[in-house]
């Protein structure tokens, strides 16, 4: 039963690759009708894990998985908690309904098949990121998350914003992704834990560690990244280069909040400390203020929305980290309610986009008329997002500010924030759902299939060119779908506020807390602190929708009057960075082979003589053996052929003192005791000298030198420093003792097991067969390379072309 | 006898070593092909030295005598050899070849794969 | 080098030297030789051939291509490894056997067979750069 258990999960989660494999040729057969078969992929994956609900909410954990490479103790497995059990939900929920999204809004472009693959991956990855237990996979999910990100926001890769915007991001959450990598290894080099559940229950042991400081900022360098936590927020507006659906799911409700996630799972180990509580609120404070106050700037819908998803995640950072009691509550509560409303929000803008052909806020109106069901998910998810009754987004908004609003100091600065950035976001809000549906209806451009203009356009909008005020239609059913199911999913949770938090929120907090929480807060309003402050932030918020055009022109002034920010810091480091590799490149390898090989010998040099001079590892002066007059002899020929070579005037003198030192090597190998790589020293020896020789006549090469002094000294000392390494190093080895074992093994066994009398060749031919079986492969390729040198011709020495001689004559010149 | 083959190998290291560094392929070449013996030569002292006795079983014995040459430095030099040939052999029709083709044997004339004024790389997206 | 009496001793010596070379390789298992040695040999017989009558020629006598050589010792060499599978023991493991031909003991062995591999790899390839470097023309 539990073997079913682990591969059941296990098949779920790699069910969306699967999915993804086969996403191109089923739209290649059905397209975009293949989304409707697709999604059933997210559908099963939630039905699956809703079934644990029951067991989650119970307070269980569930855990699975199988070793990987246990030898390093990394393993995959998963860990199933309140907090895990609810990004499931929503990421394969709201997969199956963007995948759905997805079908009708890119209904007809060529590469459907590719995206949906793209979106199925990334779906796969996140799911991991969730359910990881093991540091290694939390990691591998984590940079896949970005990478697949990476490939949906460059999905219009002809684009140079789209390239631009998909680097950005990838530099930013796999840069980000690389300092989490750091702080998982020193965590886990610090308490020898490789899993989160483990490190759960380790208690104190992290927040006692002198590492704790490191390993916080680190881990934190990974989740701001992927957050966009101010200074890092900026590549998620530039995300929205991507097709709406990925701006809807990746961008807003689900791997943007992996971030998020990370905090929220380690907060029972890293929370509740100085540095934890100060430095979340404050770059989550920052992040709401700066996002909500950048996004009143913009006029694009997808911009407009993607700021407040900026704002949303730096409210839930602050929130998770605030450290007061029902702030990590409010904090879930937000994150769910914002999965729903945002997702919504943004397929409505990009099903207006579809329709209207726009998503300029300043040319649409009164699109009302034309889109009811999208008007309505809009109103919908507006509400939500603006904390109203009964929506979900009110249960969260309440919950802020029972948390925030306390009295002292602190408190009351990030109440204050709070409130600001609350009123921001309604007034964003309703700028995005209301403010293109109501009023005069507008002359727009019509619809366009937004991303396969060049192949549709014509056809779809042909009959529109000559009536320029032409009406928009309501969106077809699989770009209302999405939007009104998240939409109505928002007002349910706020309706059933205490099955919803028995199910979700209660379970989810107690993870993140590490310590069982019951929610009780209910959608029906009652007279209290927070009730009254919701009332301030909707007044506010309904002042500020109503100067929404002067409040664009004030944000507009203030922020061209700054001028300069991290995304042009961005480009200035992107160029900074080619330009620094390009001079290291041209300093490193100025394409001059005699560099190279100087800076390598030079190197050797010094590792070999460096750690004998450091460590004081110089060989014993030995003892020099009496040596009879043949041995000093032949020696000597050999040095004095080395001298020839090296000083040969002429071509014939050198290969034939190259002979002498090769000769005199053979009987060096025949004086002691090694008559087999004598005679091969002697045949090879003799080649060596005919192909030099048949080579060399025919070139007018000189091997005399033409170095300057200086370059000689220079390079004889080289090559005397790495002489005298190596000298000393042999000297050095043969110094100590020898191990014989392997000796002593072939001299008891190659007659008696092999046998051979001829130790030398039974191990070349039996005991180490298999590697020489692989030398003499080499040679065979060595043989094959020298012939295919030898016959391949240049173009260059090619005849010209018969055809067109003017023309290729001076080629040949 | 270790400390005489030190010396030797010290030499045979320097003189390749040397040779490599020249400008001219034929002259590096030349080293390389030093190169392997001082290498050869390198491994054979490491296994340690002793005269005359091959590691040949002789036919009445079952096991190799105690004063024979240690056989398994041998056996990893002469596939050694013979690799060594063959690459400088392979070494030699390359440098051959590129100097039909470049018209040179300077190897700082030879600059077809990474050319003297390499452009800066676009710095656009 | 293409004197009259090299050219009237080469196919003697080429001759004399390939016997021997195959000498070498047999005796190799138990005295000095075996195939790397009786390869360069063979190899070196082959060179001189070259030299004194013509590439040709060599090519000619030798039949296969030398690469071809080659390339049938190196399958020479695997197939003695791979001779393991029917008796169900790891790659390369040595085989023996110990017919009798006319009353005399002959010794068959995969490494045998290996060796016979390593002497038609090394005679194969180094004829071949050799040969390839003696033509003029097509250089």
């Amino acid at each position: 039963m539990t073997m079913d258990v682990t591969a059941m999960t296990f098949l779920m989660l790699v069910l969306p690759f699967v999915a993804a494999l086969v996403a191109p040729p089923l739209t290649r057969a059905l397209a975009q009708n293949a989304a409707w078969p697709l999604a059933l992929a997210p559908a099963a994956i939630f039905i699956y894990f809703a079934r644990y609900i029951p067991a989650v909410s119970n307070g269980d954990v569930i855990q699975g998985g199988f070793a990987w490479v246990p030898q390093f103790d990394v393993t995959y497995s998963w860990i199933i908690d309140g907090l895990s059990l609810t990004f499931l939900l929503l990421i394969s929920g709201i997969g199956t309904l963007i995948v759905i999204y997805s079908g009708g809004y890119l209904k007809g472009h060529p590469q459907q098949g590719r995206f949906l693959s793209f979106l199925l991956m990334f779906m796969g990855a996140m799911l991991g990121i969730v359910v990881s237990d093991s540091f290694l996979m939390l990691f591998i999910y984590w940079e896949l998350t970005s990478i697949t990100s990476f490939l949906l926001i460059g999905f219009d890769h002809k684009r140079e914003a789209s390239r631009r915007a998909a680097l950005q991001a990838l530099v930013v959450t796999g840069g980000g992704g690389l300092f989490l990598l750091a702080g998982l290894l020193l965590i886990w080099h610090v308490t020898g834990i490789s899993s989160l559940s483990a490190l759960l229950a380790s208690g104190d042991m992290m927040r006692e560690s002198p590492y704790y400081l490191a390993a916080l900022i680190l881990v934190l360098g990974g989740a701001f990244t992927k957050s966009a936590q101010f200074p890092f927020h900026f590549w998620l507006p530039n995300a929205m280069e991507a097709p709406t659906p990925v701006s809807a799911f990746l961008h807003s409700a689900t791997m943007v909040k992996a971030g998020v996630f990370l905090i929220m799972r380690l907060n029972p180990v890293f929370g509740d400390t100085g540095v934890w509580e100060t430095v979340l609120p404050v770059f989550g404070g920052l992040t709401l203020l700066i996002g909500t106050f950048i996004g009143l700037r913009q006029t694009d819908l997808k911009l407009t929305l993607a700021y407040t998803t900026v704002a949303s995640l730096g409210l839930l950072v602050m929130m998770t980290g605030f450290g007061a009691e029902g702030a990590v509550e409010a904090a879930v509560l937000y994150l769910i309610a914002h999965s729903l409303f945002k997702g919504s929000l943004f397929m409505v803008a990009g099903g207006v986009d579809h329709e209207a052909g726009t998503r300029d806020v300043t040319r649409l109106s009164g699109l009302g008329k034309f889109m009811p069901i999208t008007f309505a998910a809009a109103m919908l998810a507006a509400l939500s997002m603006g904390g109203l009754p009964p929506f979900v987004g009110f249960l969260a908004k309440e919950e802020i500010y029972y948390a925030l609003a306390h009295g002292d100091t602190w408190d009351i600065v990030f109440t204050v924030v709070a409130i600001a950035g609350n009123a921001m976001m309604f007034a964003l809000a309703f700028g995005v759902a209301l403010r293109p549906f109501i009023g005069e209806p507008c002359v727009v451009p019509g619809p366009h299939h937004a991303h396969s203009s060049e192949h549709e356009e014509d056809t779809a909008a042909g009959s529109d060119h000559g009536d320029k005020s032409h009406t928009v239609h309501e969106a077809p059913l699989m770009l209302w779908l999405g939007p009104v199911v998240l939409a109505v999913a928002g007002v349910l949770a706020g309706i059933f506020s205490g099955t919803f938090h028995t199910l979700f929120s209660s379970p989810m907090s107690s993870a993140i807390v590490g310590a069982p929480v019951t929610l009780e807060i209910s959608a029906i309003p009652h007279i209290s602190l927070p009730f009254l402050l919701s009332i301030i932030t909707v007044a506010i918020g309904i002042v500020m929708y109503l100067a929404a055009d002067r409040l664009r022109t004030l944000a507009d002034n203030t922020l061209t009057a700054i001028g300069w920010g991290p995304d042009k810091g961005f480009d200035q480091f992107m160029r900074g960075v080619v330009r620094l590799s390009h001079r290291v490149t041209l300093t490193l390898q100025p394409g001059k082979l005699e560099i190279y090989v100087t800076l390598s010998f030079v190197f050797v040099a010094a590792i070999l003589l460096v750690p004998m001079t450091v460590y004081g590892e110089w060989p014993d002066m030995p003892a020099w053996p009496s040596m009879m007059f043949h041995e000093v002899m032949i020696f000597a020929i050999a040095i004095i052929g080395l001298f020839a070579v090296a000083l040969a005037k002429g071509r014939l003198t050198a290969i034939v003192s190259l002979g002498i030192q090769g000769f005199a090597v053979a009987v060096i190998f025949m004086l002691y005791g090694a008559p087999d790589l004598s005679f091969t020293q002697f045949m090879v020896e003799t080649l060596s000298v005919v192909i030099l020789a048949l080579v060399m006549t025919r070139l007018n090469l000189q091997p005399t030198d033409h170095r300057p002094a200086v370059h000689r000294i220079m390079d004889a000392s080289i090559g005397a420093a790495c002489g005298l390494g190596f000298g000393a190093m042999l000297l050095k080895s043969t110094q100590v003792p020898f191990n014989t074992m392997l000796t002593e093994f072939f001299n008891a066994y190659s007659k008696v097991i092999a046998h051979g009398h001829n130790v030398v060749n039974v191990i070349i031919v039996d005991f180490r067969a298999t590697d020489t079986l692989g030398e003499i492969a080499v040679v065979v390729v060595t043989g094959l390379a020298i012939l295919a040198l030898i016959r391949i011709r240049v173009p260059s020495a090619k005849p010209p072309l018969k055809d067109n001689p003017a023309e290729a004559a001076p080629e040949t010149q | 006898m270790e400390a005489v083959f030190a010396v030797v190998v010290g030499i045979f290291f320097a003189f390749a070593i040397y040779l490599m560094l020249s400008k001219h392929t034929i002259r590096i070449l030349l080293g390389v092909a030093i190169m392997g013996n001082a290498v050869n030569l390198l491994l054979f002292a490491s296994g340690r030295i002793t005269k005359e006795v091959p590691p040949i079983i002789p036919p009445a014995g079952d096991i190799l005598g105690a004063g024979a040459a240690n056989p398994l430095p041998q056996a990893l030099i002469l596939t050694a050899i013979v690799i060594s040939f063959s690459f400088f052999a392979f070494l030699l029709v390359l440098a051959y070849r590129a100097y039909q083709d470049l018209n040179t044997d300077n190897t700082d004339e030879m600059r077809l794969a990474e050319p003297e004024d390499q452009p800066l790389p676009p710095l656009g997206y | 080098m293409n004197t009259l009496i090299f050219r009237t001793m080469a196919p003697y010596l080429t001759a004399l030297m390939v016997l021997f070379s195959v000498f070498v390789l047999l005796r190799g298992h138990n005295m000095p030789g075996g195939g790397f040695i009786g390869g360069l040999i063979a190899a070196s017989a082959f060179a001189i051939q070259g030299i004194a009558g013509g590439v040709a020629a060599v090519r000619r006598a030798l039949w296969f291509h030398p690469m071809a050589i080659s390339a049938a010792g190196l399958f020479f060499a695997g197939f003695a490894g791979l001779m393991s599978i029917p008796f169900e023991v790891p790659f390369m493991t040595a085989l023996w056997v110990f017919p009798k031909f006319f009353g005399t003991e002959v010794a068959l062995s995969t490494p045998l067979l290996f060796d016979i591999g390593v002497y038609l790899v090394v005679t194969g390839s180094i004829t071949s750069i050799a040969l390839a470097l003696e033509e003029r023309e097509d250089l």
